[in-house]
């Protein structure tokens, strides 16, 4: 049953929209695909003029609520407050995005826009899982 | 070599842009990511919308860079080369789902998230860098 209080079809579209301009402003500016996870592990493993570009799209990221802030109040954003399981939940993400080379963005966006078969393999895999890990986890639990 | 400030300065707009289109989603609320994961209760559409926005965009730029010898800031295009479904592939996005599922946290929403200064986000992205960093050792060897 779809839940009408909560469907934000507006904000939903126009929120998508800006995300795929950043992901096609950083492809056709910079040559680079915007995944959240690859552009992260890199600022590890790159040389200092590889790094710069991605610890600068991170700090764009972490920034953004602050930008934000400037024209309108934060946005609500109810997370667990179980600490064990943020710990545990951020590693299974950190571990199963770079072992499968990408994340909601890099697969599920980017991937999927240049109709990359191993990205919506991918992307189907995720999303079934975290399907199920939430049917698991509110109605069977 | 090419001017890298200028390309640090457009991923840092892209960033910024990026985590701004997360936050008009929705999609920087956990809550709501989980109420798009779980189909068997009540359901809310909104992340598809979000996606279907953000891949219509970036397929446009993904298109039209295919007729551009190089990106506007004079780099390659990184194309990614994978295209096989491979067992990490596969494992790591179940992994990445599964994580996902548990907290409705992924790797975007979870630095904008973190950069409001939210205790919970912190913990996820230090968890996801840890798992990050084990993949690489892991793979290094």
């Amino acid at each position: 049953m779809i839940d009408w209080t909560h469907f934000t079809p507006e904000s939903a579209l126009l929120g998508g929209l800006m995300i795929g301009l950043a992901c096609a402003l950083l492809w056709l500016l910079n040559g680079r695909i915007a995944g959240v996870i690859g552009i992260t592990a890199g600022t590890f493993t790159s040389s200092n003029q590889e790094r710069n570009w991605r610890l600068a799209f991170i700090l764009g990221l972490v920034l953004s609520s602050w930008l934000w802030l400037m024209l309108a109040p934060l946005p609500v954003a109810e997370v667990t407050d179980n600490y064990g399981l943020l710990a545990a939940a951020g590693l299974l993400v950190g571990i199963g995005a770079r072992l499968g080379s990408g994340c909601t963005s890099g697969h599920g966006v980017c991937g999927l826009a240049r109709l990359s078969v191993r990205s919506l393999v991918a992307t189907l895999t995720f999303m079934g899982v975290a399907v199920i890990t939430v049917f698991i986890v509110r109605h069977l639990l | 070599m090419k001017q890298h400030w200028v390309l640090s300065l457009s991923a840092f707009i892209c960033g910024l842009l990026f985590g701004l289109g997360l936050l008009m989603a929705g999609m920087a609320n956990p809550a709501k990511v989980l109420g798009f994961l779980d189909i068997a209760g009540l359901w809310d559409p909104s992340l598809a919308l979000v996606m279907i926005g953000a891949i219509a965009v970036a397929f446009v730029a993904f298109r039209v860079s295919k007729t551009m010898p190089q990106s506007l800031l004079k780099t390659k295009f990184s194309w990614p080369e994978a295209t096989a479904i491979t067992r990490p592939l596969l494992a790591g996005s179940a992994l990445f789902g599964l994580g996902w599922g548990l907290v409705g946290l992924c790797p975007g929403p979870a630095l904008v998230l973190a950069g409001t200064g939210s205790v919970e986000g912190l913990i996820f992205i230090v968890f996801m860098l840890m798992g990050i960093r084990l993949v690489d050792y892991f793979q290094a060897r």
